[in-house]
């Protein structure tokens, strides 16, 4: 927050902390200065110094000029802070639109040009304008490094904007309370020059590259994506959801529709724990929690997932 | 007056044999200074729970990843200590404990309007306490959602959150009532000659805040319910997916717990105004600035709660308005400053621990009121919400102001409370140990925030450690300042020298009677004919 090596990193951090200099300035003063006074009349004064006090009972012009005085300073305050503020609003028609999406606990970037990604990339010394999505609690996308933050309320529309002005790799944190894992809603921020964007941005086959000869590979992608590891756990550890390892082919204890029933863990039951999570809650865990990923995922990245999973039952 | 009643002057309120014996005599009893004290020791109970939580919490933060305990029990704890802090301890704290006992005794009456609607207050709160309470131990676990109860996160959670705010909304109705008391006590009871600018600075305080609790509580009372009926019978109020709006929530939810940072902050500056002038032996600088800077605090105190909302997605013009207003609702507060200061010019100061107080809390209140600026500001707020920064300005503003204050009205009072002093020098120990381990506990946060750190996480990233392990020390080293202050004042309430009427030679009417009071604290009603530190 303070001295930052120019440029700064975002466009915002300017206008951001040099409100914030401006009233830690005027405030450290009053605090110093009205402290030492403090100390100095307790010294001067006490008892031993001064054994009789003298009787004031007030004084109107002392009243109004110290009245008038911080009057006169919180508007100064109040200037630095909404001209620091209008811009952030004021988005640039011709940003660079990536969609935001935040869900209990992950976040997701949707491209233009059909790129999804779990980190936000961005192109730098460009305008790059997020349409924020909460798909279930309220969220908040901060960056304190570009010294911005707006709150993901479902339901509601929602934008923020900035120009990256330094290449880098800056943290991406959630800072309106969202349950258990909120505080490992974090990801980063990667600010690239735009000709090394551009080849990032048009590689699609990217993902299909990665995916080589590993079976599951492209599953494990496709969870890491879409955050289900932040509720279940490869190691065998209970996290909100029941962990993987192991799960695929087990027989496991279930509520259906209020009523404990037996099954074995395969794929028609996978399908359909994705497509409606609380229809079939494995004993031990809570309702509630899983949204529906019919819309997130095809039946093709199910059954990649499926794969996936069969390599942590062998 | 009867020959009875006679008697009854001549013990103690302490010593007095009623119809109800042990502690019946307690619980069933109307006397205004004993329920301020059944809320005090309930209070102490509460308080120390809470307290023990926030501790647990700092150690958990001494290291990133888990160190004592998992997320899940991190989050309730959070709950817990800021329910149980802020609806038990510091909204009803000084005007319950303080409020009760000296309020009719500072305006020299023999109780307060309604002594019977006072005691149901009382129980009402241990109602409200013991279902809150009861969240942690039946239902579905903890609730984990942030006293703060914010839609849609509170429809979501599997645990068991609703006993925690029908607790809340029972909780307000003990504050009403004891608002509604106070406003009618002020106005009918004073005694014969005290107009309402001869009246101590303390009472002008309680009758603030006694509007804001009248007022402001009715309220969160109906967000609470609406937050019921929609996790029984799916109203769709707030949550989007029944096609109810959370920002709503948000709005009607502040529109309480914004004034009511002012029913905690106001009392306290009360306590403040009556330490200052009777250890400077001189009379309040600017009497009527301050009067009329109580009223003024709690009228713009109602009109200042979209500053919790500012990236929640308002727009522009309800932000600014909103960032005028709580720019100039500190301007009372500074002038309130600036004349506790000025008191002191000339003075003749007795250094006592209760004094030692009022300084310390002129510090940390100062440091919390002026973060406060920066968190006003439209633009740096964007940057600090929700962090680590907005954690350390409350805990000064509510723990340094309201907290700082109730320990300085505790040692201004003791000695006319129970009739006994403490130990001044373990007093003056322990406030040195809890001073320093506070501001130790604190004063890293407002770094974590500025460096990006977001609030009510239970784990964090390698660069914010080093702050965090400053904090948890000081936050050891605190608890172990209130251990001393605490076991000191506990101690003495038995043990301590045998304290005088007027240890302090206050001027105003409460050390004109008897430590402890007789049960009806005047034997005669006194007639007032002076300012209340009238020190010529």
């Amino acid at each position: 927050m303070f001295s930052q090596k120019i440029p700064d990193a975002s466009n915002f951090v300017k206008g951001v902390d040099t409100s914030f200099m401006v009233i830690l300035g005027i405030i450290f003063f009053f605090l110093i200065a009205i402290t030492a006074t403090m100390i100095y009349f307790v010294f001067r004064y006490r008892k031993s110094k001064n054994p009789k006090a003298t009787q004031i009972h007030g004084s109107v012009s002392l009243e109004i000029t110290w009245t008038i005085i911080p009057t006169i300073l919180v508007m100064v305050m109040f200037y630095y802070g909404w001209i620091g503020y209008k811009p952030m609003k004021e988005a640039p028609e011709d940003a660079f639109t990536i969609k935001s999406i935040g869900r209990m606990w992950n976040w997701q970037f949707q491209y233009e040009n059909g790129k999804q990604t779990d980190t936000l990339y961005v192109p730098l010394d460009r305008a790059v304008k997020l349409d924020l999505k909460a798909l279930d609690v309220i969220h908040s996308l901060y960056i304190p490094a570009f010294r911005l933050k707006q709150d993901l309320v479902p339901g509601k529309k929602q934008m923020m904007w900035f120009i990256p002005g330094r290449v880098g790799e800056y943290d991406l944190f959630c800072t309106e309370y969202c349950g258990l894992q909120h505080s490992s809603m974090h990801t980063s921020v990667v600010v690239m020059p735009q000709d090394k964007f551009d080849k990032w941005y048009i590689d699609t086959t990217r993902v299909a590259t990665l995916i080589t000869d590993k079976p599951g590979a492209l599953g494990h992608l496709i969870v890491k994506k879409n955050g289900c590891l932040a509720c279940h756990s490869l190691d065998g550890s209970k996290l909100v959801g029941p962990s993987w390892k192991g799960l695929f082919g087990k027989t496991e204890v279930v509520i259906t529709q209020g009523k404990k029933r037996e099954l074995i863990v395969d794929s028609a039951y996978i399908h359909n724990s994705i497509h409606n999570p609380n229809s079939d809650i494995v004993k031990g865990f809570k309702r509630g929690l899983m949204l529906s990923y019919k819309d997130d995922l095809t039946d093709e990245d199910i059954d990649e997932i499926i794969k996936f999973m069969k390599t942590l039952s062998e | 007056m009867s020959e009875t009643v006679l008697q009854h002057n001549q013990v103690s309120y302490l010593e007095y044999q009623g119809r109800f014996k042990g502690l019946f005599a307690w619980i069933f009893s109307t006397d205004h200074k004993r329920i301020g004290l059944l809320y005090l020791y309930s209070m102490l109970v509460l308080f120390s729970v809470a307290a023990t939580l926030g501790l647990l919490m700092k150690i958990e933060l001494i290291a990133p990843g888990k160190t004592i305990m998992d997320a899940q029990t991190y989050n309730s704890f959070f709950t817990l200590h800021g329910i149980t802090m802020i609806f038990l301890i510091v909204v009803p704290g000084l005007p319950a404990v303080f409020g009760n006992f000296f309020l009719p005794i500072m305006i020299g009456a023999k109780d307060v309007a309604f002594p019977k609607l006072n005691l149901l207050s009382w129980w009402i709160y241990i109602l409200g306490a013991l279902v809150v309470l009861s969240s942690q131990f039946i239902g579905d676990g903890p609730p984990d959602t942030g006293w703060t109860f914010y839609a849609p996160y509170s429809f979501r959670t599997g645990t068991n959150m609703l006993p925690a705010v029908t607790g809340a909304f029972i909780l307000g109705f003990s504050s009403i009532a004891t608002g509604l008391n106070f406003i009618v006590t002020i106005h009918r009871m004073r005694a014969p000659g005290m107009a309402w600018m001869k009246m101590p600075l303390f009472p002008w305080a309680l009758y603030g805040t006694a509007w804001i609790q009248v007022l402001a509580t009715p309220i969160v009372g109906v967000t609470l319910l609406m937050i019921v009926l929609e996790r029984t019978l799916q109203i769709g109020f707030f949550d989007p997916a029944l096609g109810g709006d959370p920002i709503l929530y948000q709005h009607l939810f502040w529109i309480y717990s914004h004034p009511a940072v002012y029913i905690m902050i106001l009392p306290a500056m009360g306590v403040i105004s009556e330490i200052i002038p009777t250890f400077a032996r001189k009379t309040i600088f600017g009497y009527k600035a301050i009067v009329v800077s109580t009223l003024a605090i709690a009228f713009v105190g109602y009109f200042v709660w979209g500053h919790h909302m500012f990236t929640s997605g308002m727009s522009g013009t309800a932000l600014y308005t909103f960032s005028i207003l709580t720019f100039l609702v500190a301007i009372p507060s500074a002038i309130k400053i600036f004349n506790w200061v000025a008191t002191l010019h000339k003075a003749s100061i007795d250094i006592q621990t209760p004094f030692l107080w009022a300084l310390c809390f002129l510090f940390v209140f100062m440091i919390g009121g002026l973060s406060g600026m920066v968190l006003g500001a439209l633009s740096a707020n964007v940057h600090l919400h929700d962090t680590a920064f907005v954690v350390a300005h409350f805990h000064f503003i509510v723990f340094g102001g309201t907290g700082f204050a109730f320990f300085g009205a505790l040692h201004y009072w003791y000695p006319k409370m129970f009739g006994r002093m403490y130990d001044k020098g373990w007093a003056n120990i322990g406030l040195a140990i809890f001073f320093t381990g506070f501001n130790t506990l604190y004063l890293p946060m407002f770094y974590l925030g500025m460096i990006g750190m977001p609030r009510r996480y239970y784990d964090y990233v390698e660069e914010f450690h080093g702050p965090n392990i400053v904090s948890s020390f000081g936050a050891m080293l605190m608890i172990a300042g209130l251990i001393i202050i605490i076991t000191n004042l506990i101690r003495s309430a038995r043990k301590g020298e045998i304290a005088e009427a007027d240890p302090w030679k206050g001027k105003t009417l409460e050390w004109s009677i008897a430590s402890p009071p007789t049960l009806e604290n005047f034997d005669e009603i006194p007639v007032v004919t002076k300012q209340p530190y009238d020190y010529e």
